[in-house]
């Protein structure tokens, strides 16, 4: 079965529609064909045969207009918006489907351009209602700008018998797109974007005609973790956000570019607030992570930013209730527990949300006051080479090269929900490439066909010891781009070890036997945004063995996953919280210091690639909260073991101390000592006979994983949508 | 006042010497999308008989593997016969399970042929063509009495359930103006008296006989031939001596 329409198949076969900039390293150096010369208002441009009107004319600095083509999606060539003239073609062509010929003149200023592009603006605004100044998308449609910009000056639209125009009912499509579907000018961007990219096909159009509809046909909501993306892809203001709606105009609101946290890949945002409030969270181009998509986890969570808030500082009183008290209280009161904790006896614990700046600042104080004890919630086994070798917890194919694999291997990970993007990346390979994807685990909807090779953890050990006879193992074999994908979960069974061992054995031996030397097999998803900068500043990974020691002290660092309970602490034990929100960790918690959480402050997440990305304030941390590593930094000095670092910047230098890659913001470096690793691995190479699990395995899993979302009720709703969806017959 | 009344008589002078078009609002006599109802819901069962079974086998051997897609609107077409002349939304469901295709695909095909009926219509779907030629021929008035008779309103089901009317655009049967296509038989040449046998037949579940109601065989003069009366001159006629054998 042909995965893309006959169409895309045949006429998009160009590198450059697949790749779209040139980021990517292992792009087929493909034999270039020779480049025509075209003229673009009689500027030379030599592009290479296949390229459309439209990017030749972009290669130029030429925009032409457009509403329904987009680089990312198949074109569809049906809103006529970027017709131009071409010399010696009796009518103008549509620049976004035309391929250029040799030698071909393309004017986009002349006036039979001008005229077609108005023609069809007219037509567009006939059955567009004039509703701008109740519309969300106001100031930023496209609509608006084209028709300012090429429309006519003038309307010849009269409503002599007040018949209205056309009138299109509105869809339900969830709790997270608002639908005003009169004002579609059924561009099919969306439609496209749900079958290309979200590989959920429920849009399509109905009816033909001036009675054709965009929509679902049957009352369905848009099941997928992906669905934000068609706001920003809809050009006018039939789909906009519904959270957002109403809320406030593009020109009110300050951006901010920052980066999300929500899943560990490390998406770059824009977000956008206004009279210190975050209103909205939008994509922003990185293709090197997450290309113009975001997650509705990591776009709509945020109004969880404003809820469950930690706003002072809380000390249990004697009755055991937390209340509101200062900081000096506070901080004292954390202090003098601190102080009187053997320092073997002081534990701390950072959680999924956690940035590297106070990952280091709890280090160096805990190390400071004699403790070793800090760790993550997450596991990882700590045998053969641990955490000492960046490649052994990384993924070193990187997240774009993904797109070039030819073969991809996911063990024990449900990467459509653990990391949508590395998902969606996936499933572009699959579709434009060719790439099979095989997996070991429980069976999920990935979104795209694999091969399902069982859920037994021996077949790794069969596979990497090459025992195995499925067909899975030949095709890897025979792979040139091999990526195997382990999810960070399944590490934290007590067979971790041994399926790390067998994932490293079998990706080397691959990666061994690769012409390209420079491509790296093995990948170790992890599940949170901190994981990686803990792992790289020292951290042990998980808590299992420090707590059976009966700790004095607990100090968590936004631990929310419930990892500690108050039952497995003993009675004494004084637990100090220190983060954003009221959640599992506050709730067990003897002292509470307010931090700020990730639009709050400057902090820096290493993503799972391991690439350094800081974030921006864009808003001032609720009540009485505070930077997180400056917390750390007051309660030093009452502790008598200063920190030494007074700013931030300092702070990063102490970071580029332990490892120059925490501050290398943006720069992603290739991991070595694969060989190394395999080597210490050898020996834990148990045989193993568990099952893998993952722990999202439906969309409703997906919603509410850590304190922000689970203090959304926007995530909330997207829960309560998707359990009544499944009741639904369609 | 005679102000008034004269920007009055300006405003209507205005409107009608101004050439301006607007086309009227059109509304399409069936729904773009679907509402669950006791006839139609995805919980009735839809099941091709075992014949049709045959057939789709058939229909789909037509297509090389990775294009089965392209026997949808036949799939379609079977389904709706099977169903008494419209695609319940469990058919469509079907045809989308045995092409292995999103059910949206199908809709899609399904919305955009007006000759897909997607609400329960009557044993007898009476399609009247209106058109221009057939209009002239006298089209309203057998639409009339097509109405009359049966009860019914057009784009409804008469009342006792046994037809259904749409107004339909042309047919391709102008020379034989008016007609009308009862299921998937045409009837033409049609006077107001001819309709009324033909829906009373129908009435008694007899079948009419299709075709001209002139007495013409197809669609020859009614006259006889005006032109081409004689006979056809044989192989080589004008044919120069030179090249005859």
């Amino acid at each position: 079965m042909l995965r893309q329409p006959l169409t895309r198949a045949l006429a998009l076969s160009s590198s450059s529609r697949i790749a779209p900039l040139g980021v990517r390293r292992y792009a087929e150096a493909l034999a270039q064909p020779e480049k025509v010369e075209v003229f673009i208002d009689d500027k030379p441009v030599y592009v290479p045969p296949g390229t459309t009107v439209l990017q030749a004319a972009a290669m130029v600095g030429v925009e032409i207009p457009r509403f329904c083509y987009h680089e990312r999606l198949a074109v569809a060539g049906n809103c006529r918006m970027c017709l131009v003239e071409v010399e010696k073609s009796p009518k103008p062509v549509a620049a976004c489907a035309m391929p250029v010929m040799k030698g071909m003149r393309v004017k986009t200023t002349s006036d039979l351009t001008k005229k077609a592009r108005e023609g069809v603006m007219e037509f567009l605004l006939v059955n567009h209602p004039l509703d701008c100044p109740i519309c969300d998308q106001g100031g930023e449609c496209d609509l608006q700008d084209q028709s300012m910009a090429f429309g006519s000056d003038k309307s010849r639209f009269t409503d002599i018998h007040f018949s209205g125009k056309r009138a299109v009912e509105d869809k339900d499509v969830g709790p997270l797109i608002k639908t005003i579907m009169t004002r579609c000018i059924h561009c099919t961007r969306c439609i496209r974007f749900a079958s290309e990219v979200a590989g959920v096909d429920d849009f399509g159009t109905t009816g033909r005609g001036t009675d054709m509809q965009v929509g679902t046909y049957v009352e369905k909501m848009f099941l997928s973790e992906l669905s934000g993306n068609i706001i920003d892809l809809c050009p006018v203001g039939a789909l906009t956000s519904k959270p957002y709606s109403f809320a406030a105009r593009p020109w009110e609101t300050r951006r901010i570019d920052s980066v999300d946290v929500l899943d560990p890949l490390g998406s770059n945002i824009v977000v956008a607030t206004r009279t210190n409030e975050v209103l909205r969270i939008l994509p922003r181009t990185n293709e090197e992570i997450n290309e113009e998509w975001l997650s509705d986890k990591s776009r709509f969570a945020c109004d969880g930013l404003k809820r469950q808030r930690l706003v002072t500082p809380m000390v249990a009183d004697s009755r055991g209730n937390l209340t509101p008290v200062e900081w000096e209280d506070a901080i004292v009161a954390a202090a003098h527990a601190i102080r009187d904790c053997p320092p073997n006896k002081l534990v701390a614990i950072a959680g999924e949300l956690a940035d590297a700046e106070s990952l280091v600042a709890l280090k160096d104080l805990v190390n400071r006051l004699g403790g070793e004890n800090v760790c993550t919630e997450q596991y990882f086994p700590m045998g053969g080479s641990g955490t000492d070798l960046r490649s052994s917890y990384l993924l070193n194919t990187k997240i774009a090269n993904v797109e070039d694999a030819d073969f991809v291997l996911l063990i024990g990970t449900n990467v459509r929900f653990e990391a949508p993007l590395l998902n969606a990346r996936i499933r572009k390979a699959f579709i434009h490439k060719e790439t099979d994807v095989a997996y070991i685990g429980p069976k999920v909807d990935l979104t795209y066909e694999y091969t399902h090779v069982g859920d037994s953890a021996s077949i790794v050990k069969e596979l990497a010891t090459g025992s195995s006879n499925h067909e899975v193992l030949k095709r890897l074999q025979s792979a040139k781009r091999p990526v195997v994908i382990l999810g960070a979960d399944q590490l934290k069974t007590s067979e971790g070890s041994a399926l790390l061992a067998f994932t490293q054995e079998l990706a080397l031996r691959l990666q061994d036997k690769l012409e390209d030397k420079e491509w790296k097999v093995l990948n170790v998803l992890q599940r949170t945004a901190s994981q990686v900068a803990a792992l790289d500043v020292g951290y042990k990974p998980g808590v299992g063995a420090i707590l059976q020691d009966g700790p004095k002290v607990v100090y968590l660092l936004g631990a929310d996953a419930g990892v500690v309970t108050r039952e497995s602490l003993p009675k004494d034990c004084v637990v100090i919280y220190q983060g954003h929100h009221g959640d599992v960790g506050a709730s067990i918690a003897d002292v509470v210091l307010p931090g700020a959480a990730y639009t709050e402050k400057r902090g820096t997440y290493v993503n799972a690639e391991g690439r350094a990305q800081q974030t921006l304030p864009a808003v001032t941390p609720p009540g009485k909260a505070r930077e997180d590593w400056k917390i750390l930094r007051a309660l030093s000095e009452v502790l008598g073991a200063r920190l030494p670092y007074d700013t931030l910047d300092e702070v990063r230098h102490r970071m580029a101390e332990i490892s120059p890659s925490l501050v290398a913001y943006g720069d992603v470096q290739n991991n070595n000592y694969f060989a190394q690793a395999r080597v210490l691995a050898q020996s834990l190479q148990k045989p193993v006979s568990g099952k893998l699990d993952v722990q999202l395995k439906q969309l409703e899993d997906f919603f509410m994983t850590d304190a922000i979302s689970r203090a959304s009720p926007t995530m909330a709703k997207c829960v309560q949508a998707v359990l009544k969806q499944k009741q639904s017959p369609y | 006042m005679l102000s008034s009344l004269r920007s009055g008589v300006q405003g209507l002078w205005r409107a009608s010497s101004r050439a301006l078009q607007t086309t009227s609002t059109l509304q399409h006599d069936s729904l773009f999308v679907h509402r669950d109802t006791p006839e139609d819901n995805p919980n009735i069962a839809f099941e091709f008989t075992p014949e049709n079974q045959q057939r789709i086998d058939a229909l789909l051997a037509i297509y090389p593997e990775g294009h089965k897609r392209g026997a949808m609107i036949p799939l379609l077409d079977l389904a709706q016969r099977q169903n008494g002349g419209w695609l319940p939304i469990s058919a469509m469901h079907k045809v989308a399970e045995l092409l292995s295709l999103p059910r949206m695909r199908v809709y899609e095909v399904a919305t955009f042929y007006t000759m897909f009926i997607r609400r329960p219509i009557g044993k007898y779907h009476l399609q009247v063509c209106t058109t221009t030629p057939c209009w002239l021929r006298g089209s309203d008035a057998v639409l009339k009495a097509i109405v009359d008779a049966t009860g019914c309103e057009v784009g409804g089901n008469s009342p006792c359930g046994k037809f259904s009317i749409s107004e339909v655009e042309c047919l391709g049967a102008c020379v034989n103006a008016p007609m009308v296509q009862v299921n998937d038989d045409y009837y033409e040449d049609l006077t107001v008296e001819d309709t009324k046998e033909i829906i009373e037949k129908l009435k008694r579940d007899e079948k009419p006989k299709p075709g001209p109601r002139s007495g013409r065989f197809a669609s020859e003069p009614l006259g006889g031939l005006t032109s081409l009366t004689e006979e056809p001159t044989g192989p080589g006629y004008g044919l120069q001596d030179g090249l005859k054998a």
